[in-house]
């Protein structure tokens, strides 16, 4: 983690994701998509990490990233996923979901499909609609779902007009994100703190299972479900508290992590080495959390900067049975093991990181400084 | 009333004939709304149509370039890591921190300026690459007037390391020379190039003697004829003595050896030495200073303060800053030979000279279109400590006033504004209130952009704020039917007002419809119950449905019967409880006590003997009253034989 590239694009980036390699590549990704917020104009842009060497155009040196291509963005971009190779879905504030598509042989983008007013609120009385923002899409090709505001859930279809399933009032606060658990479940974190977990095949517009933090009710802002063992979920909340969740038992959360002083805005496990966790908040902060066991001597240092502070990062409440088959790293409750290192990977914090995504050795994160930061050599 | 500094500028407004109209205008943070206004004279009635717009007058246009913005995002991080250093260190290493910090700016100012550069060339339409092309020049004076505060207020270099200092400077900012000499050095035959001796000239004119000698060298060798006048200038060029950083010589030692070798290159030039070459002539009278030599190269030299710094360097190496004020005047003077009045650059460069810190950030507030400079070059200084002393008549300091300026004009920003927190933040006097003004009027237009707001709002513990921001959410929520949403807001903002108002909407519809909503958001309250009473009693009442739904009648019945007598459950709502007792009532087994069963009665009747008699009421429609009389009836039936069961029950289990 020894070069990380900072980029001032004159845009507050709200979303930052890699272009999912093609199955088998042994390239490490390159082409990425932002989107922007809280601009009079805000867009999706498509940026390429060349190794152009001498030949870029602005200056640029080799493992810069560089403008492919930009569109107009009508409202925030609230979030952002790739489809596919070709396909960017992106959620608007105005209730609009959008797919944008790519074309490489003249380096544009253009508007494929639109929902407009996915999500909406309905106003007493008389039926006025009113836009809601969308705050949160999960894509697995062909279906897209959506959460916005206004408690609604979305499943989309790819070529299909209309919603294939709504589900009206789903929460009765906004849902703040959403994630695929099993193929047709899905899993919601809303702002009161709740986990909720939701069955296609159910009808009806009930939870098939509520999880919640106890207490104060904090509002969890991201989600996501490790990739091998799906029972396992990491959230993060308002107080920058990271949750681990462990669906399959229990209501609470396995363990709660005093992470961040803010608001924790994506949580991701690495999607080939699970045991490393990437968090980023609204302090401005971007972590490494590594939980991998095959490190002999597991130390509990907090890197920061050049200073070494000791933070122990310990689980506030187990509930756990201890006759687990698999016992994944992140639900384990062995004292002696349960030590998590981690690493702030931001030189210098001020404005919040609103956004972080990985692939391979590849991380890359963007602020409301207007800044994309991006590195090549995450694990060396 | 102050006397004016400069010309006000004229802004003219299209469409408004200022002549035959009257202009209204309104002041906001960062920018003016001006409209025309109807001034009817009475005789006249003609109707004369107006120009129907408002239009936005915006002071600060800078902060709207896009490429700009890169400067203040990355001097954003520059000014935080400035304040942060304050307590830390002191003496040397705070020196040098303040001159890291001074470099870093500089960088960003560079940076940008390279990247308008670009643009400038890169623009199709003539009109747009004028406009880049003045921001260059812009950017680049910045760059140099900041360049030259460092080396004179945070630097403060002293006799000897100033003229070097200076060198720099000039060499970083007249720049003139790298394509000279790619293009003389490019070519197939140096010293037959037209420009050769313009260039040796300029290597000489900005102290790279090395460089000179090697050009001449060239010349040697290329022309016998001269090789030994080249090779005496050359040995007067390599022995002149200069003050170099690792060197422990007194600035004593240096002026005798100086001295030396200035009246050799006088004796050279006696003797006639180059009398036959005046190329070489001239540039040993560049050598000594001589200041017709120099004004002969006044293409070369391209402007005052770079013949300045090589008169200085060929004359008065160890120039004292005190003294510099006086050079640089007469430099100014012979250079421009009256042939034009100074500029505002040149007045701010000789107001730095003069150590007058007040009027070069004056100067440069009059010269340069946005906020930027001064108050960051002004904050720095503060952090040298040259500024104590000036307090202005309205309030806060100066650096105060000018941080406090930039930030408004960031807070105008649609998009810039969570920049301008945080040097709020360092303004120690008003910064807070300004703060307080600006933050609620940034537009929330999704619950994100909230949140971080609130955040801002929450770490200053300004807790006004905080309340109002989660008002209007919870308002807005309540617009848009989302109840949950507008409890969840005013539970944050701690307002027990709003949450009676949403609290009472949640029973309403719960009487309309006989179900609740939101059910995931009321079972769990938790401590937030307390807030008001009316959402406690919500709470509350949705535990007896889901006690009765469990099955669990006991708890539900004395769950019931306490709403009524603690007095949580507002009156109206009574009849309802009653109501919903008439089940338990039922019930097979015996659920309400005897006492209990009395208390239920005494709320009973304390409702119907508390409000006026049906009848006397207008209005009421007289089905309701028969629905009410029923009930009533009902209650009393069902509370009786209750009560009879009861007495029984309780006798038996006491008899055996």
């Amino acid at each position: 983690m020894e070069e990380i590239f900072a980029k001032f694009v004159s845009q507050k980036i709200s979303k930052t994701r890699w272009r999912p390699v093609p199955p088998g590549s042994l390239q490490p990704a390159e082409t990425f998509a932002t989107g922007s917020w809280d601009n009079e104009e805000n867009s999706v842009s498509l940026w390429c990490i060349g190794d152009f060497g001498n030949l870029s155009t602005d200056g640029g040196f080799e493992g810069d990233h560089q403008l492919l291509c930009d569109i107009k963005h009508h409202g925030d971009v609230m979030d952002l996923q790739f489809l596919d190779q070709e396909r960017i879905v992106a959620a608007s504030s105005t209730g609009c979901v959008t797919i944008f598509l790519h074309h490489p042989n003249n380096q544009t983008l253009s508007v494929s499909q639109e929902w407009v007013g996915a999500h909406y609120h309905i106003g007493p009385g008389s039926p006025s609609y009113r836009s809601a923002p969308c705050t949160g899409i999960v894509c697995n090709s062909p279906e897209i779902v959506t959460v916005g505001e206004d408690g609604r859930i979305n499943l989309f279809r790819v070529d299909y007009k209309e919603a294939v399933r709504t589900i009206d009032n789903a929460d009765s606060s906004t849902l703040h994100a959403v994630t695929f658990l099993r193929t047709p479940e899905i899993l919601t974190v809303n702002s009161i703190g709740q986990l909720k977990i939701w069955d296609f095949r159910q009808q009806g517009s009930e939870p098939s299972q509520i999880l919640s933090l106890t207490g104060d009710r904090v509002p969890l802002h991201c989600v996501d479900r490790h990739p091998n063992q799906q029972h396992v979920v990491a959230t993060g909340g308002q107080d920058g508290m990271l949750s681990i969740w462990d669906v399959r038992q229990g209501s609470m959360p396995v363990s709660l992590l005093k992470a961040h002083e803010a608001e924790m805005w994506e949580v991701h496990f690495h999607p080939s080495n699970p045991d490393h966790l990437f968090t980023c908040s609204e302090d401005g902060s971007l972590w490494h959390w590594d939980a991998s066991t095959d490190v002999p001597e597991k130390s509990s240092l907090f890197h920061q900067g050049g200073r070494n502070s000791t933070l122990l990062a310990h689980p506030l409440s187990n509930q756990l049975n201890v006759n687990q088959s698999v016992i994944s790293s992140w639900l384990s409750t062995d004292p002696a093991k349960d030590r998590i290192e981690i690493t702030s990977l931001l030189p210098n914090r001020t404005l919040s990181v609103n956004s972080l995504d990985v692939l391979g050795s590849c991380l890359l994160c963007g602020t409301d400084a207007e800044a994309i930061y991006v590195t090549r050599q995450l694990f060396s | 009333m102050e006397e004016l500094d400069g010309e006000p500028t004229l802004t003219l407004i299209p469409g408004i004939n200022s002549k035959k109209r009257q202009m209204c205008f309104d002041w906001g943070p960062g920018e003016m709304l001006v409209c025309e206004t109807l001034f009817k004279k009475k005789e006249k009635e003609e109707k004369v149509l107006g120009c129907p717009f408002i239009y936005i007058v915006r002071k600060d246009i800078d902060v709207y370039s896009r490429i700009l913005r890169k400067l203040f995002n990355e001097s954003h991080s520059i000014f935080v890591g400035l304040q942060r250093i304050e307590e830390e260190s002191a003496g040397k290493s705070r020196k040098a921190q303040l001159v890291r910090v001074s470099k870093n700016y500089r960088s960003v100012i560079r940076a940008c300026m390279e990247e308008m550069h670009q643009v400038a060339i890169a623009a199709q339409d003539p009109v747009c690459g004028r406009q880049y092309s003045s921001q260059v020049s812009i950017l680049s004076a910045m760059e140099l007037i900041w360049n030259l505060c460092e080396i004179l207020f945070i630097e403060v270099a002293p006799a000897g390391p100033l003229l070097l200092h200076l060198l720099d400077w000039v060499r970083l900012h007249v720049c003139e020379m790298d394509g000279l000499s790619a293009d003389v050095l490019g070519s197939e035959n140096p010293n037959k190039h037209e420009n050769f001796w313009n260039l040796v000239t300029l290597f000489v004119l900005q102290g790279h003697l090395d460089e000179a000698r090697q050009m001449l060298s060239k010349e040697a060798d290329a022309n016998p004829a001269s090789a030994s006048m080249c090779r005496v200038l050359g040995d007067l060029m390599r022995t002149m003595p200069i003050l170099s950083p690792g060197n422990t010589q007194t600035l004593t030692e240096l002026e005798l050896k100086w001295q030396h070798w200035h009246e050799e290159c006088e004796r050279h030039l006696q003797d006639g030495t180059f009398a036959s070459n005046p190329h070489l002539e001239s540039l040993c009278k560049v050598m000594l200073g001589d200041d017709n030599a120099l004004l002969e190269q006044k293409e070369l030299l391209s402007n005052w303060y770079h013949f300045l710094v090589t008169r200085l360097l060929y004359s008065h190496p160890t120039v004292k800053p005190i003294e510099l004020h006086f050079y640089a005047q007469s430099s100014l003077d012979l250079f421009l030979g009256g042939d034009s009045g100074p500029e505002p650059l040149d007045n701010i460069l000789m107001a730095a000279f003069e150590f007058d810190i007040h009027q070069v950030i004056k100067e440069c507030s009059i010269a340069l279109s946005n906020w930027w400079f001064v108050a960051h070059l002004t904050d720095l200084l503060d952090h040298c400590k040259l500024l104590h002393s000036h307090n202005l008549y309205f309030g806060s300091n100066m650096r105060e006033f000018l941080l406090l300026e930039y930030a408004s004009g960031l807070f105008a920003h649609h998009s810039l504004w969570q920049l301008g927190v945080d040097y709020f933040d360092h303004c120690p006097e008003l910064g807070r209130v300004y703060l307080e003004l600006h933050i609620e009027r940034i537009p929330l237009n999704t619950e994100q952009k909230a949140l971080k707001v609130l955040r801002i709002c929450e770490r200053r513990q300004m807790t006004e704020q905080v309340r109002s921001i989660c008002k209007i959410l919870a308002m807005k929520a309540v617009c848009n039917n989302r109840l949950g949403s507008a409890l969840s807001w005013s539970i944050r903002a701690k307002d027990a007002a709003f949450a009676t108002l949403v609290s009472d909407r949640f029973l309403k519809d719960y009487c309309e419809r006989g179900s609740f909503s939101d059910l995931d958001l009321i079972d769990n309250l938790g401590p937030a119950m307390m807030l008001s009473d009316r959402l406690t009693f919500l709470g509350k009442y949705r535990e007896f449905h889901r006690l009765y739904g469990e099955k669990r009648f006991l708890d539900a019945a004395s769950l019931l019967l306490s709403l009524m007598t603690s007095q949580i459950a507002p009156r109206s709502f009574w009849m309802t409880l009653l109501t919903d007792a008439l089940p338990l009532l039922e019930q097979k087994q015996v659920i309400f006590s005897a006492e209990q069963t009395y208390e239920l009665m005494q709320c009973l009747e304390d409702l119907t003997t508390g409000r006026p008699e049906p009848r006397d009421l207008e209005g009421q429609r007289p089905q309701d009253d028969d629905i009410e009389t029923t009930k009533v009836e009902m209650l009393r039936l069902a509370l009786a034989r209750n009560l009879a069961r009861a007495i029984v029950k309780e006798g038996t289990l006491e008899g055996s």
